[in-house]
C-alpha cells in the first residue's frame, strides 16, 4: 500500500509539470485554435538558457526569473515573425509544417550549441524528503512551483484588464476589435505567455529527466494527452487532465504495463479521449455552423 | 487552403508545341526518365548506387505523405511508425520463416493497410488538428512500443534484426547494390502507377473533394468515412512497402532509427517537393537524401536546423514545393513558346 501512495504522490509531482506544460499548450489553443507542436522544444530551450546562466554563476533564482523573461521575449518574438504571417490563413497544415519547422529549429540548435551529451541541471530545493520518504524535496518543490504558477495565471487572467482583454481577444476576435484591443498583440502576448509556463515547467523537470535536447519529447506527449483529457480549451481541465496523466503514467508503468511503455500510455489516453469524448473531460463541445 | 489548390489546374492539352502535344511531350520526358533512372547505376559507384535505391524508397515514403495530407487533407505526423512496421515485417518473415525478399514487400503493404485503416477509423472523427496530434503520439510512442520485452523474440528488442543482401538471380551480371536498385526502382514505378490511377479516377476525385469541401463531398453522396479511412489505410500501406523495401536496402531495423525525426523528415520531404503533387514525392525524395550530407559538413546538428528553416521558408514563398514551382515555370513557358509561335 505505500509502494501505491508512493506512486501516487511521485505521480503528482510529475503531474505538475505536465499540468504546466498542458497549461502552455491551452493557452495557445484558446487564443489561436492551434496546437503548438514546439512547446516542448521551446521549454527545452529555456531550460538551457537557464543553464548557461547558472554556470555563468547566477544564483538559481536570478536565473530563473531572467529565464522566464527572455523566454516570455522570445515566445512573443516567434508569433511575431514566424506564426503571424499565417494568422489569417485558414491553413492547418500551413501553421502544422511551421510548428514542426519551429521544433527541428530549435532541436538542432540547441543540440549545436549544447551538444548532444547529457547535462544534469540543478534543483533550488534541498535534498530531504518529507512524508516518511514518500517526496523529495525537489517533488515538493516543483508542486509548490506549479502551484503558484497556476495561481498566477488565474489572477492574471481573472482580475486585471490585460487578461480581460486576452480572453476577449481569444473567444470573440472580431468584437474585441471593435471595443479597441489589438487583437493581435493579444496572440503575441498568449505566445509570450507559453513560453514563459513552458520555461517554469522544463526547469522544473529537468532535473528529473537531466538536460537534452529531446528531453521534452516524451514531457510534450503527456502534456498533450493532458491537455486533451481535461477538454483542451479548458485552463483548468487541462491542470487537473495533467495531475491525473501523471498519477495514470506511474500506476501504469508500475502496474500494467511495465516502465518501458510508458509513452504508449499517452498515446492510448490521446487516441482514447479523441474517440470516446473529443471535448475532454471540461471541455466545451464544439459546434460548427454550416 | 484556395490558394495552394489553384496548381492542379491544367492547360488545355489541344495546344501543340513543334508539332507534338504537350501530353506527348510529357510521355517523352517521362519515357527519357526511365531510360536514364535505368542507366543509372552503370554510370556511378556502388554507394551512389545506394543512395539513389535509398532515394526511391524515399520516393515511396513520400507517396504516402502526399496522398494523404497532400490530396485529402489528413496531417499525418507518425507516418514513421508505418515504416517500422513495415521494415519490421520485412525483417521478422525473412530471417525467422526464410520468406524470400521480394514476397515480404507486398505482405508488409497488407499489414499497414489493415493496421493503418483500423487507426483510421477512430481518425474519422479527428479534425486535422487532431489527427496530427495522435499521430505524432504514435510516431513518439513507436520505438518504445518496439523495444518492448514481450515481442524481443520477434524484433530482437533494442539490438534490433540484420537482413542479409539479396543478390541479382538468373546469373543477370550485376551487383548487389545495382541488382536491389532496378528492384526500388520497379517498385517505386509500380506504386506511382497505382497512385496515378487512383487519383484520376472516380475516387481520386472524391477524395480530393473532401479535403477541399468535406461537407458539399458528404451532401453529393460521397462517404467520407470511408473514404478518410481507405486513404489513410492505403497511405499506411505506401509507407509500409516503403520501409519494408527500406529495411532489405539497409539490411538492418533498429527501434531508435524510427525515432519521431523520422516521420518529420517524411512531413519534411514532402512540403519541399511539393506536396499537392505526386511527382513531387521524387524531388522531396532527392532532397532529403542529399541535403543532409551536404549539411552534416558542417554539423552534426546542421540537417535538422536546414529542414526547419527550409520547412518555413516554403511555407512562406512556396507553400507547393519544388513540383508547384516547376509546374508554374512550365505553364509560363509554354505560354512563351506558343507566343513564339504564333508570331512567325
Amino acid at each position: 500500500m505505500e509502494a501505491f501512495f508512493y506512486q501516487v504522490l511521485s505521480g503528482l509531482a510529475t503531474g505538475g509539470i505536465y499540468a504546466s506544460l498542458a497549461l502552455a499548450l491551452v493557452m495557445i489553443y484558446n487564443a489561436t485554435h492551434l496546437v503548438n507542436f514546439a512547446q516542448g522544444e521551446m521549454a527545452m530551450f529555456s531550460t538551457y538558457i537557464a543553464w548557461t546562466l547558472i554556470n555563468a554563476g547566477m544564483p538559481y533564482w536570478a536565473a530563473f526569473f531572467l529565464t522566464v523573461a527572455i523566454s516570455f521575449a522570445g515566445g512573443v518574438v516567434i508569433e511575431r515573425v514566424v506564426i503571424r504571417p499565417f494568422e489569417r490563413q485558414d491553413a492547418v497544415l500551413a501553421v502544422v509544417t511551421v510548428f514542426i519547422g519551429l521544433l527541428l529549429i530549435l532541436n538542432s540548435v540547441a543540440g549545436w550549441i549544447y551538444e548532444y551529451t547529457l547535462k544534469v541541471f540543478p534543483s533550488p530545493f534541498p535534498e530531504t524528503s518529507y512524508f516518511g520518504g514518500m517526496l523529495n524535496g525537489h517533488q515538493l518543490g516543483l508542486f509548490g512551483v506549479t502551484f503558484v504558477t497556476l495561481i498566477l495565471v488565474y489572477l492574471f487572467f481573472r482580475f486585471t484588464p490585460l487578461g480581460l482583454a486576452m480572453r476577449a481577444a481569444a473567444q470573440n476576435p472580431e468584437s474585441s476589435r471593435l471595443v479597441g484591443i489589438r487583437v493581435s498583440w493579444m496572440l503575441a502576448l498568449g505566445w509570450g505567455l507559453a513560453g514563459a509556463i513552458g520555461a517554469v515547467a522544463g526547469m522544473m523537470i529537468a532535473p528529473i529527466v537531466y538536460l537534452d535536447p529531446s528531453m521534452m519529447t516524451g514531457v510534450l506527449n503527456y502534456g498533450f494527452a493532458a491537455a486533451l483529457l481535461g477538454g483542451i480549451s479548458n485552463p483548468w481541465g487541462a491542470v487537473l487532465g495533467g495531475f491525473i496523466v501523471g498519477v495514470l503514467e506511474n500506476l501504469m508503468g508500475d502496474y500494467v504495463v511495465g516502465t518501458e511503455l510508458k509513452l504508449t500510455v499517452a498515446l492510448v489516453i490521446i487516441v482514447g479521449v479523441l474517440v470516446l469524448k473529443p471535448s475532454g473531460l471540461f471541455g466545451k463541445t464544439l459546434v460548427t455552423r454550416v | 487552403m484556395a490558394t495552394m489548390t489553384q496548381t492542379s489546374t491544367r492547360t488545355p492539352a489541344a495546344q501543340t508545341y513543334y508539332g507534338l502535344s504537350s501530353g506527348a511531350w510529357k510521355n517523352i520526358g517521362l519515357a527519357v526518365l526511365i531510360v536514364a533512372a535505368c542507366l543509372l547505376p552503370f554510370v556511378v559507384s556502388n554507394y551512389r548506387t545506394f543512395q539513389f535505391t535509398l532515394v526511391l524508397v524515399n520516393a515511396i515514403a513520400l507517396l504516402s505523405i502526399n496522398l494523404l495530407t497532400g490530396f485529402n487533407g489528413q496531417i499525418s505526423l507518425g507516418h514513421g511508425a508505418f515504416y517500422a512496421i513495415g521494415a519490421y515485417t520485412a525483417a521478422i518473415l525473412i530471417t525467422q520463416f526464410g520468406v524470400p525478399y521480394w514476397v515480404t514487400l507486398p505482405i508488409a503493404g497488407v499489414i499497414c493497410l489493415v493496421v493503418g485503416f483500423l487507426f483510421g477509423l477512430p481518425a474519422l472523427r479527428l479534425e486535422g488538428l487532431y489527427l496530427a496530434l495522435a499521430t505524432f503520439a504514435l510516431g513518439v510512442a513507436m520505438p518504445q512500443i518496439l523495444k518492448y520485452k514481450g515481442i524481443e523474440d520477434w524484433t530482437g528488442g533494442v539490438q534490433g534484426i540484420s537482413i542479409t543482401k539479396p543478390t541479382a538471380p538468373w546469373g543477370l551480371k550485376l551487383n548487389s547494390d545495382q541488382w536491389l536498385y532496378f528492384v526500388a526502382l520497379f517498385v517505386t514505378i509500380i506504386m506511382f502507377v497505382i497512385g496515378w490511377n487512383l487519383l484520376r479516377g472516380r475516387i481520386g476525385r472524391a477524395i480530393v473533394a473532401i479535403r477541399d469541401q468535406p461537407i458539399a463531398a458528404e451532401a453529393m453522396g460521397i462517404n467520407t468515412a470511408i473514404y478518410k479511412s481507405l486513404t489513410f489505410g492505403i497511405s499506411a500501406m505506401y509507407a509500409g512497402i516503403a520501409g519494408a523495401l527500406g529495411g532489405i536496402a539497409i539490411q538492418f531495423v533498429a527501434p531508435d532509427s524510427f525515432a519521431i525525426t523520422l516521420s518529420l523528415s517524411f512531413l519534411f520531404g514532402s512540403v519541399i517537393g511539393g506536396i499537392f503533387s505526386l511527382s513531387g514525392a521524387i524531388y522531396g525524395a532527392l532532397f532529403l537524401q542529399f541535403i543532409p550530407h551536404i549539411s552534416e559538413g558542417i554539423s552534426k546538428a546542421a540537417p535538422g536546423a536546414v529542414f526547419g528553416v527550409f520547412l518555413i521558408l516554403f511555407m512562406f514563398i512556396m507553400p507547393a514545393g519544388v513540383a508547384g514551382f516547376l509546374r508554374l515555370a512550365g505553364v509560363r513557358m509554354r505560354r512563351r513558346i506558343a507566343n513564339r509561335m504564333a508570331q512567325g
